[in-house]
């Protein structure tokens, strides 16, 4: 074999290697996100035509979070391990390939670069940068970041993307897992936190997360 | 549904939900204090900065000092050459009892220490961390870096009583002198279901944007042979009342022996102390050692037995020495 091929072929070989690890396509995804499942609204509709989702109603955005965490979340709700009323009845005529290939194009999008500023007095923001960033370990609530890393801007495929992320969004899911109306994290990781924080430090750690940066320091 | 089903049925969702109230579904789970210990509750950087008894000036060092402890890898490659901070071991700014609370150092310091076999200083027991648990090289004597950290432990004793040695939640508790017989196999199935999702199934954690998220557990960026946390009880210790973190004290000893165990039969950088002989080195200092897998054979091979000093560029910091008063 000539060099020049064998380095061709090394190169298809490492895109489709690449494809297949992530396990989904955004081509596809983009078509699946505008047209749903055939039985309810199209992601988009709610989500945003640049997955930013919106705060007011509670929509999270999408755009540039994990692609295995997206997929993970889309097949807990099919399997009935995460409930939402709204998301199951929109999602449930996807296949598993095409869940996939919807969070890739998520994943695939830049995240919003600017967030929202904060609507909370300045002690509010100082308390959630607090527990954000140093946590409140007499209570023993470890800083966010210890999982959710650098900026809070996710780590790996179990601990997403929180800085920007919408307030509305951060607290519901907070207020859920203290409710055990959300338990599908890994190890009760989140459980465990979120049933330690006080309706005001829930408050004021998704006002502060919801205005960081989700690209860039 | 008639009335007399219906009472007990509401009586019992109340209940419920009340239980769910009371007791939460991850509970923090840390050992009781024992009758007449000492049990402090070390400041807040709050109450530093409230404090008007303290000069700015001497604020300013504590607050360097509390610097280093939280990021110690601003000094990679200086003090540190793997890939820890103070607070991985230490958690909680080093003020959380069952978490290796690093007040006591300065209360109970200086004193014999079984470790060295003499007499330390504060400075001195602040040098041993770095040497060992951090592969480093620690700050001078004397100097700016090292009196920052003493300032910050001082200030962290602020209200201790000097030289009381009953200290409630000192170390990380001790799991005792009964343990299981270890099983490499069942450490290894505790550590995927607990402590791989952060930590990686191969033990080297996760890093960030060039920020150490989850550290290291063993290979070249991790603690050496000679630190503390090879000894399989400290790392158990550790572990039942520290890990999976906000999980204190969720695995049971058995679970938390036999992970240690796991995790210390690992490849790690060598032993500061190492003479060049692994065997030599575990007899040498076999008041530490026997609690180590350090050159005993575990799976076949031979642990420690090799010159891999990781990251760093030398065997022993100079710092390491025996000390007399004759």
């Amino acid at each position: 074999m000539r060099p020049l091929t064998k380095l061709a072929l090394a190169g298809l070989l490492a895109m489709a290697s690449s494809a297949l690890a992530a396990g989904g396509d955004p081509q596809r995804g983009a078509q699946l996100a505008m047209q749903g499942d055939g039985s309810g609204a199209p992601c988009l509709a709610c989500h945003g035509a640049d997955g930013a989702g919106n705060d007011a109603a509670g929509f999270p955005r999408l755009a540039g979070l994990d692609a295995d965490y997206l997929a993970k979340q889309m097949l807990d709700y099919n399997a009935g391990k995460r409930v939402s009323p709204i998301m199951q009845p929109n999602i449930d005529n996807f296949d598993e390939q095409q869940l996939r290939d919807l969070a890739a194009y998520y994943a695939s999008l830049p995240a919003p670069a600017s967030a929202a500023p904060a609507n909370v007095s300045d002690a509010q923001l100082a308390l959630g940068r607090k527990l954000a960033t140093e946590g409140d370990w007499d209570t023993y609530i470890p800083p966010c970041s210890s999982c959710h890393g650098p900026g809070n801007r996710g780590v790996g495929h179990s601990f997403p993307a929180l800085a920007g992320q919408h307030p509305s969004y951060i607290r519901a899911q907070l207020q859920a897992w203290q409710n055990n109306q959300r338990n599908n994290d890994p190890n009760q990781l989140m459980t465990a936190i979120a049933e330690r924080l006080t309706a005001q430090q829930i408050d004021a750690v998704a006002a502060y997360l919801g205005s960081l940066s989700a690209t860039a320091e | 549904m008639n009335l007399t089903r219906t009472i007990p049925l509401v009586a019992g969702l109340l209940m419920t939900a009340g239980t769910t109230l009371a007791e939460p579904e991850v509970p923090v789970n840390l050992p009781e204090f024992k009758p007449g210990q000492y049990v402090h509750q070390a400041p807040t950087v709050e109450d530093l900065m409230a404090d008007e008894s303290i000069h700015p000036e001497l604020k300013k060092v504590i607050l360097k000092g509390r610097d280093m402890f939280m990021n110690t890898q601003q000094f990679r490659g200086k003090y540190v050459f793997n890939d820890l901070n103070c607070k991985s071991c230490h958690m909680g700014e080093g003020r959380m009892n069952w978490s290796g609370p690093i007040w006591p150092a300065a209360t109970t310091l200086p004193d014999f220490r079984g470790k060295n076999q003499h007499v330390n200083s504060l400075e001195e027991r602040i040098a041993g961390c770095f040497s060992f648990s951090m592969n480093g090289k620690p700050p001078e004597y004397g100097s700016d870096d090292m009196l920052a950290l003493v300032a910050y432990h001082r200030w962290l004793a602020k209200g201790a009583p000097v030289y009381e040695k009953n200290i409630g939640g000192r170390g990380f508790s001790h799991l005792g002198k009964d343990k299981p017989e270890l099983d490499y196999q069942r450490g290894k199935a505790v550590y995927e279901a607990n402590c791989a999702i952060c930590h990686g199934e191969d033990g080297q954690g996760k890093t960030v944007d060039g920020q150490v998220v989850f550290p290291p557990l063993w290979g070249d960026h991790s603690y050496n042979w000679g630190a503390g946390m090879t000894r399989i009880f400290t790392a158990a210790s550790f572990i039942k009342n520290n890990m999976p973190l906000g999980k204190p004290g969720s695995l049971t000893d058995e679970e938390a022996w036999q992970v240690a165990n796991y995790i210390n039969s690992q490849e790690r950088p060598q032993d500061p102390r190492y003479t060049g002989d692994v065997k030599e080195t575990r007899e040498k200092y076999l008041n530490f050692h026997k609690y180590t897998n350090y050159g005993t054979v575990v799976n076949g091979k031979l642990l420690g037995d090799h010159d891999n000093t990781g990251d760093k560029p030398f065997l022993k910091p100079e710092v390491l020495r025996p000390r007399t008063f004759d």
